[in-house]
């Protein structure tokens, strides 16, 4: 029998990105919160510049929980699924917000109202056959307030363009009203991405620096960015990096109201007669213990998130936890990442000392911004140019058919050209199908024998189409840059594993098509929240991270304000 | 990697003494000098020869055998060559890299490299008529041009899985060892980053530094980030 601890307010599983954020609000408003973590502590000494142990090596290696939960992956149900070989996330107080990119975007306004929008300007045929894509049951004003509070709180750096409807050419033109300035100024710019600049100006479009939870100054007593060249899935040894680990659980932690217990293995959420959670299962190595809580928030990534629910069955819920009416594992996508562009330059680009955050973006051709009318998709993509590059990752570069993979002649063209690449990334918007969803894996299990996640899920036409529309767009930018050579990856088909996975746990207000509502609580366990990219039904053309830390200090803000209501 | 075959507890001396061959033979330059890097005394007569013909003995690796040796020290030689652009992978330590991490953080490939380096063997006397290593510099190469497409794999060499996986699983492990940080065993005398102008590792870069870079004029730090 597993050891009974004492009862807490809130059970938080998983202190990474999301939780992380949600344990602060909570532990403010005066709540008792414990804080399970699967990872530990890290910090500056764990943090080396080293690209063998960090890039190559996928560093941190002391708790790899994620690793032995890797999902597996087919395209459709007439094909078996393999297990992938890596996991992209790590298991640390902070999660993956250590080593993340770091980007911080708002979603567009458009985001929210795909459905309603596309009806309203082209006609309801425009939306994709087999998509369950759904208006968000709130716009963008609703969470704008939470963006805010997170960009400070957090730590973001960047370039408004749109304060209260009055535009900032040096920002996004297209991004919804912002209440006001980024906290701190953008990362800065090379000369290439000035020049990148330069070149999408002549072309007619609004160049921007892009959001980032990395400070540039002095920012409540951590360092700016000293752009040392190993962000990428490095963490940071001066602490720039908003990681929450540095950040808000540090700040709730001063409350007393939070108590962090690592290497914390969550098994199951237990349920009563009455359907109502009743706290959570863990093993700290072979020591099981229950911790009992009014309220269990769920913030493990989203593979986790749901498979923790799919393997929490009772009598309440026999098809797993919240999943009554089946829509655990539903509307699941992963952010289409193929169709990726790059280029070779006649000149040296000088990217060894950059970060994926520091870039150039356009937005004229992502979400709505753009007539689609007369196109054969809806949505599009935010075109970024970033610098970021090191050593094994230079000599591993495209030769775009001027050399061969090795030799003297290899060897010659990466003497003179291993500073002269750059890859774009394109971000964009991706749909939820009807065929694609999450469910456990029938033979595949984890070091303690449950099943790990099955993904059966395939990329749309309207993805297809916008990663061949937005290839046109970026080869033409790099070739206004001068590029000697573009290269264009191929469009891709599965929906595979990703940073960037969404859905599974959808918010909306019909819960028949939903798991959780308005406010990111379980339409079926009225004291069960969740958190993270699971509860979003729509990607545009953003990084999720900052929405996803948005909408979870909303939850937890909306579970302190309504405590006696939710609690019971 | 157990303790018995730590590098750190065997003086040079001590690997050719027992491989009988002191002063006698060329050695393959790769595993000795990560072997005697530190701690091995460094005999005067001993200068390793670049070449790795037939010269590797017991003793003088750490996880592959003498056979296995000589033929990856001959492929990753290829791989990157020392040439007219500079010395290449062996004199950069490749070998002494991916023999060590063999046993540590490349201990999963280690059936791969045993069955593909055999292969490899096997399908340059079948298909060249002699032992890889004994092959010329244009033969070898023609070799590793079948291994590389995946031509070699239907002559019953025996790869684990495509002949190009191997490929691209020993290319890999060559660019680590030539171009990650010199604390791994390999990049010696930054021959991977003075090759691509990698100007070093530094924890911090003012924009002064990023514009001394753009006019060319950032000095190289030629050291490990673990200095």
């Amino acid at each position: 029998m597993p050891r009974k601890l004492k009862e807490a307010d809130v059970v938080v599983v998983g202190l990474g990105a999301a939780g992380g954020v949600a344990a602060l609000p909570l532990a403010r408003a005066g709540l008792k919160v414990v804080g399970l973590e699967a990872g530990t502590w890290l910090d500056r000494r764990d943090f080396v510049p080293d690209e063998i142990r960090n890039n190559v090596r996928l560093w941190p290696f002391l708790v790899k929980k994620t690793q032995q939960e890797r999902p597996t992956v087919r395209n459709n149900e007439s094909q078996t699924a393999t297990q992938v070989g890596s996991h992209p996330m790590m298991n640390a107080v902070g999660g993956t917000s250590i080593h993340y990119w770091a980007q911080s975007w708002r979603l567009n306004p458009w985001d929210f109202r795909v459905v309603s929008e596309t009806k309203r300007r082209y006609g309801a045929s425009r939306i994709p056959s087999g998509s369950t894509v759904a208006d968000w049951p709130f716009g963008y004003d609703e969470l704008e307030p939470y963006y805010d509070v997170v960009e400070r709180e957090v730590g973001v750096s960047g370039q408004a363009g749109n304060i209260r409807g009055n535009i900032d050419p040096r920002g996004n033109p297209f991004e919804g009203p912002r209440e006001r300035e980024y906290p701190m100024p953008p990362l800065r710019w090379t000369a290439f991405l000035e020049r990148m600049a330069d070149r999408a100006r002549l072309l007619g479009w609004t160049p921007f620096p892009g959001p980032a939870a990395i400070n540039t100054e002095l920012y409540e007593g951590r360092s700016g960015c000293v752009y040392h060249g190993h962000c990428s899935r490095g963490g940071c040894h001066v602490d720039a990096k908003s990681a929450t680990c540095v950040t808000t659980i540090p700040k709730a932690l001063e409350t007393g109201n939070l108590k962090v217990i690592t290497s914390a293995h969550v098994t199951k959420v237990e349920v009563d007669r009455e359907g109502r959670v009743t706290g959570v299962n863990y093993r700290v190595g072979q020591d099981e213990y229950f911790q009992p809580a009014k309220v269990v928030l769920l913030a493990g990534y989203t593979y986790e998130n749901v498979r923790m629910l799919l393997l929490s069955k009772s009598l309440a819920y026999p098809d797993g936890l919240s999943n009554n009416q089946g829509q655990v594992g539903r509307h699941y996508f992963s952010h289409y990442q193929g169709a990726s562009v790059s280029a070779l330059f006649p000149y040296s680009l000088n990217s060894w000392y950059g970060l994926p955050a520091q870039g150039v973006a356009v937005d004229e051709w992502a979400d709505d911004n753009f007539d689609h009318s007369d196109l054969n998709f809806i949505g599009g993509g935010n075109m970024w140019v970033y610098s970021d590059r090191r050593p094994i990752g230079a000599a591993s570069m495209n030769t775009y058919g001027r050399a061969p993979g090795w030799g003297t002649q290899w060897k010659k063209f990466i003497r003179d050209n291993a500073d002269r690449s750059n890859g774009a990334y394109l971000q964009k918007t991706t749909l939820p199908y009807e065929n694609n969803y999450l469910d456990l894996d029938p033979t595949v299990t984890d070091s303690l024998g449950f099943p790990v996640i099955r993904i059966t899920a395939a990329l749309g036409s309207n993805e297809l189409r916008i990663g061949k529309f937005l290839q046109d767009k970026m080869e033409s930018w790099y070739r206004e840059a001068g590029a000697i050579e573009v290269n264009r990856g191929n469009l891709g088909s599965t929906m595979g594993v990703s940073t960037h996975a969404y859905g599974g746990t959808r918010m909306g207000d019909d819960l028949e098509t939903n798991v959780v509502d308005r406010w990111g609580f379980s339409h079926e366990a009225g004291n069960l929240g969740i958190l993270g990219a699971s509860v979003m039904g729509t990607s545009g053309s953003r990084n999720p991270t900052l929405t996803v830390q948005a909408l979870s200090w909303r939850t937890a803000q909306h579970l302190a304000d309504n405590w006696s209501d939710i609690a019971g | 990697m157990t303790d018995d075959q730590s590098p750190r507890r065997i003086s040079r001396r001590d690997l050719l003494r027992s491989a009988g061959l002191a002063g006698a033979a060329a050695i393959l330059p790769g595993s000795l000098h990560g072997l005697a890097e530190g701690e091995g005394e460094v005999l005067p007569d001993e200068t390793p020869t670049p070449a790795a013909s037939g010269a590797v003995r017991s003793g003088l690796t750490m996880n592959l055998t003498v056979e296995e040796a000589e033929i990856l020290n001959a492929m990753i030689g290829r791989l990157i060559p020392d040439d007219e652009y500079g010395p290449g992978a062996q004199e950069a330590g490749a070998f002494g890299y991916i023999d060590r991490e063999l046993g540590g953080a490349l201990a999963a490939s280690r059936e791969i490299y045993r069955a593909g380096l055999l292969a490899l063997d096997r399908y340059a006397q079948y298909s060249r008529g002699a032992r890889f290593i004994d092959l010329d510099h244009t033969d070898q190469d023609s070799v590793l041009f079948d291994v590389q497409t995946g031509g070699a794999t239907g002559s019953g060499a025996g790869f684990l899985g495509s002949s190009a996986a191997f490929f691209n699983l020993v290319r890999a492990h060559t660019w680590q060892a030539t171009f990650g940080d010199p604390y791994y065993g390999g990049n010696r005398d930054f021959i991977g980053w003075d090759l691509i102008d990698y100007p070093g590792p530094r924890m911090a870069v003012s924009v002064e530094d990023q514009k001394l870079l753009e006019s060319g004029a950032l000095q190289s730090l030629r050291r490990s980030v673990y200095e």
